[in-house]
């Protein structure tokens, strides 16, 4: 599944949906990497994912750590409850800059 | 101790969104109140995540069973799969102080589940991982509930 894209300000804005487990975070993985290898600043919007695993979170750290190590800009907009529930069990809630929406980001 | 249901798979991810509906299902008809119920989908789906990836190795011809009993007022689970004996030793949480991806997966289990137990399978092969999680806390899944109203009044 091909994720939709949208511009705000100087980030892509990248919308993952459904579940985001095993079969799919490697997917997920891949979308998120390729934006940063574009040298893309990106923000991550979770607002649609149903379900997230410790795959589809750790394809978030991956991509977080890739950026920081570009010199890009990462972070995560709309984080869903059910999310949000495993980031905060991992103690990532404080790690990810987090958004309650896009309108929350400035440039 | 009654036991509930019996179910078999293979080891592969495709197999995991199934197996979280049908948790979700058995435990709701359990009478699971809905936080502990988002607990138990996390720690199976999690734990049967874990047998594929660490102890079949990504090899999707292994099976899993996953067996589901009620006993009093918990629901105990037990995973059995039949790879190498893995090191009992060797399965622990990772320091969440240094943020890398992976490891997650025992953590979380530890955290949501009420107890987590691995043990080897007295055969030649396989492991076992056994977890309890009570069915319904009243006090804990309705407490926000309950503040709001108390809020509210």
């Amino acid at each position: 599944m091909k994720y939709p894209v949208t511009q705000h300000l100087n980030y892509a804005v990248l919308q993952l949906t459904g579940e985001v487990d095993l079969s799919e975070s490697p997917n997920a993985r891949k979308q998120i990497l390729n934006h940063i290898k574009n040298k893309s600043n990106l923000l991550v919007d979770l607002s649609l994912v149903e379900y997230i695993d410790s795959s589809g979170v750790a394809s978030l750290v991956e991509g977080f750590q890739t950026a920081r190590a570009e010199q890009l800009e990462f972070a995560l907009v709309g984080v869903s409850s059910s999310a949000m529930q495993v980031l905060q069990l991992a103690r990532l809630d404080s790690v990810f800059t987090i958004y309650d929406s896009l309108d929350d980001v400035k440039e | 101790m009654i036991r509930l249901e019996r179910i078999h798979l293979l080891s592969r991810a495709d197999k995991l969104q199934p197996l979280r509906h049908f948790v979700r299902e058995l435990a709701s008809q359990q009478g699971c109140c809905e936080e502990n119920l988002d607990s138990m989908v996390m720690a199976i789906n999690e734990a049967c995540m874990n047998v594929m990836q660490h102890a079949y190795g990504g090899r999707e011809d292994g099976e899993i069973i996953v067996e589901f009993w009620k006993d009093d007022g918990e629901l105990l689970v037990r995973i059995y799969d039949f790879a190498e004996k893995v090191d009992l030793k060797g399965i622990k949480s990772r320091d969440l102080n240094e943020v890398r991806p992976g490891g997650l997966g025992v953590h979380i289990i530890h955290q949501v589940m009420d107890s987590v137990e691995y043990k080897n399978q007295t055969d030649s092969v396989g492991n076992v991982l056994e977890m309890r999680k009570q069915l319904s806390m009243p006090v804990k899944c309705n407490s926000g509930t309950s503040e709001n109203n108390k809020a509210k009044n």
